[in-house]
């Protein structure tokens, strides 16, 4: 948010930028789009050995109208496609989008007539996680990725759509 | 278009669509039901959203390289679907693998189940509100991962399962491993059976919701716990036994009414029987052919492929991308086929022949190329029989690659199964069906 007299960012309104990142990256609420392999390892991820609740993103919800972060867990087929943007759609502001594993990312071994070649053709991506499946150690650290990412975002009062 | 359901829907009933994007449906699957309030009177199921392509990839692929894709069909339990293939090529070339080899098969298939079991029953618990129990279940894998990690270098996607055998020996500290995870396993079981087999709302949810008679069970082509939930005894490793179940003791747990709750009990029973024939391995399994103790002596490898410039290392090399250090030591333990095994690294960094060999291997229109013919082998999977076939032309590439996947079956009877039952039963159903999406869709 610019200063209205001098249009520079003024000091209450970065601190107040930051304590919204701040309250934002540990409060996300995740919507996993599971559909293949990788299901599996965000399932250990998700529970208690690895436990992704340590670093305030456990809450799962199932319904998209709910979740700040959409997680694409495994293979995107061009039936699916159609889905998967209907789930984004539906998502409200503000909100990520984790590519998880190599088939998210860009269509991994399956480079056939049937599999979209990375969701980024569809939807926006923040985080790409790699691996076939990833580990959960890799999941955790892309996800303070993406944390970071948060914390340095500026927020805005009234919610505008991402640019892009 | 118009679905069926939409033509025969009948007047003032609601239509209502579950999934693909339902936590229910695992998100691969779609139901479309017509409900009379509550009551399920006609369902329509539409699957096929994670075709990936398996068969036509196949098609394309030598028969060395379509083993990673073995391992994402049911990704449950890889090492069943890598057994299941190799053995189906191993039966075409006429190998057998070595009795290590094969009991490696078994402890490691062994595991694959408990672990396709306790993710099945984990995600149906679940489903029907015990959050408990999915995160003990989960707990339990991640033991038995332990040891797939240590022995296989992956958690899930292995490919260790090779033509002729499996690709290294267990590690030297690998009883200690089985024996945490078989405990914690069956601690596991022990808490989960306190915890749902007598749960009364657990109990209203299954007991006698989604009655399947052995009839319908087997004109569906069921096979697996599901079949074996309505009596039927029919399992591949007893019937048609192969690797070595005709030497272990195990019973096969059967089902008396064929309802929700026979199919989650058969499979809780499976995983003792499992975790039994895992221990009886572990005490009959043959001695490796080289000790762990030599693997730490030796030239390290930049020493020997610089020595082997001038003339052949008579030291042996220490390590190799095998996970244990030298592996052409083991090689007559766990693997056997002349044309179809990679060479040990030693060799192929060391002498000409071993290079050649190797090169041989992985060319293309070389490789591993069966005769001429078709061969069909069916071994027990997570969710029952998981059949290949194969039909090769005599190239290194198959012809065409089918692949019997057992939920398949299973998932089709689904609309049968729930009509006339309300619509809350549709989650454990579905849940202790044990849909696999990799699968199911190929």
């Amino acid at each position: 948010m610019k200063h209205k007299k001098d249009g520079k960012v003024g000091f209450i309104t970065t601190t107040f930028n930051s304590m919204l990142g701040w309250g934002r990256k540990f409060s996300l609420y995740q919507y996993p789009f599971i559909t293949a392999c990788c299901g599996m390892e965000y399932m250990s991820a998700a529970c208690a050995h690895y436990d992704l609740d340590r670093f305030g993103m456990g809450w799962t919800r199932f319904t998209p109208r709910q979740a700040d972060m959409l997680l694409v867990v495994g293979t995107i087929s061009h039936k699916e496609a159609p889905v998967l943007r209907t789930v984004y759609d539906q998502m409200t502001e503000p909100k990520w989008v984790v590519a998880f594993g190599a088939c998210a990312v860009s269509g991994g071994i399956y480079d056939n007539y049937a599999v979209v070649q990375g969701i980024d053709r569809i939807i926006p991506v923040d985080v790409y996680i790699p691996g076939c499946p990833p580990r959960p150690e890799t999941i955790i650290n892309a996800l303070i990725k993406l944390q970071e990412k948060i914390q340095k975002e500026g927020h805005e009062w009234r919610f505008q759509k991402k640019k892009s | 278009m118009k679905y069926r359901i939409q033509q025969e829907a009948r007047e003032g009933t609601m239509l209502i669509n579950m999934g693909p994007s339902h936590p229910a449906m695992h998100g691969t699957t779609r139901v479309m039901l017509e409900l009379d309030g509550e009551k399920i009177i006609n369902c329509e199921l539409e699957m096929g959203y994670l075709h990936r392509g398996f068969e036509k990839i196949c098609e394309n692929k030598t028969f060395f390289n379509m083993l990673i894709y073995t391992d994402r069909m049911n990704y449950v339990s890889p090492l069943i679907n890598n057994t299941g293939y190799v053995m189906t090529l191993e039966k075409m070339l006429g190998i057998e693998a070595p009795e290590r080899a094969q009991y490696i098969r078994v402890i490691l298939n062994e595991f694959s189940r408990v672990c396709d079991h306790l993710t099945a029953l984990a995600a149906m618990c679940m489903e029907c509100g015990a959050f408990t129990v999915f995160l003990y279940m989960m707990k339990a894998r991640e033991y038995i991962w332990d040891l797939m990690e240590q022995t296989t270098g992956a958690r899930m996607t292995t490919s260790f399962i090779r033509v002729g055998g499996v690709r290294s020996d267990f590690p030297s500290d690998w009883k200690k491993t089985t024996r945490i995870a078989i405990d914690e396993t069956r601690k596991v079981l022990k808490d989960c059976h306190g915890l749902m087999s007598k749960n009364k709302i657990f109990l209203n949810r299954t007991r006698d919701v989604a009655i399947v008679t052995s009839e319908l069970a087997i004109n569906y082509g069921w096979t697996g716990p599901c079949l074996r939930s309505t009596g039927v005894n029919y399992d591949v490793r007893k019937a048609f036994p192969y690797l070595v179940y005709d030497q272990l003791e195990f019973e096969i747990p059967l089902g008396e009414r064929g309802d929700n709750f026979d199919r989650y009990m058969v499979r809780m029973q499976e995983m003792e029987q499992s975790l039994r024939m895992v221990e009886q391995c572990m005490a009959k399994i043959p001695k490796p052919s080289s000790s762990s103790e030599s693997v730490t002596k030796g030239l390290e490898p930049a020493e020997a492929i610089k020595a082997s410039r001038t003339k052949k290392p008579e030291e042996r090399i220490k390590l190799s991308p095998n996970l244990e250090g030298t592996e052409k030591e083991k090689y007559p333990g766990i693997l056997s086929g002349k044309k179809c095994i990679v060479p040990p690294k030693e060799d192929t960094y060391t002498n000409i022949e071993g290079l050649i060999s190797h090169f041989k291997l992985f060319m293309r229109g070389h490789g591993i190329r069966p005769p001429k013919g078709e061969a069909y082998f069916a071994v027990e999977g997570g969710s029952g029989e998981l059949g290949f076939y194969i039909i090769s032309d005599g190239t290194d590439k198959p012809y065409r690659l089918h692949l019997r996947a057992p939920c398949f079956h299973i998932v089709a009877a689904l609309e049968e199964i729930v009509r006339g039952n309300y619509l809350a039963d549709i989650i454990p159903t579905f849940g202790s069906m044990n849909m696999i999406g990799g699968e199911l869709d190929r």
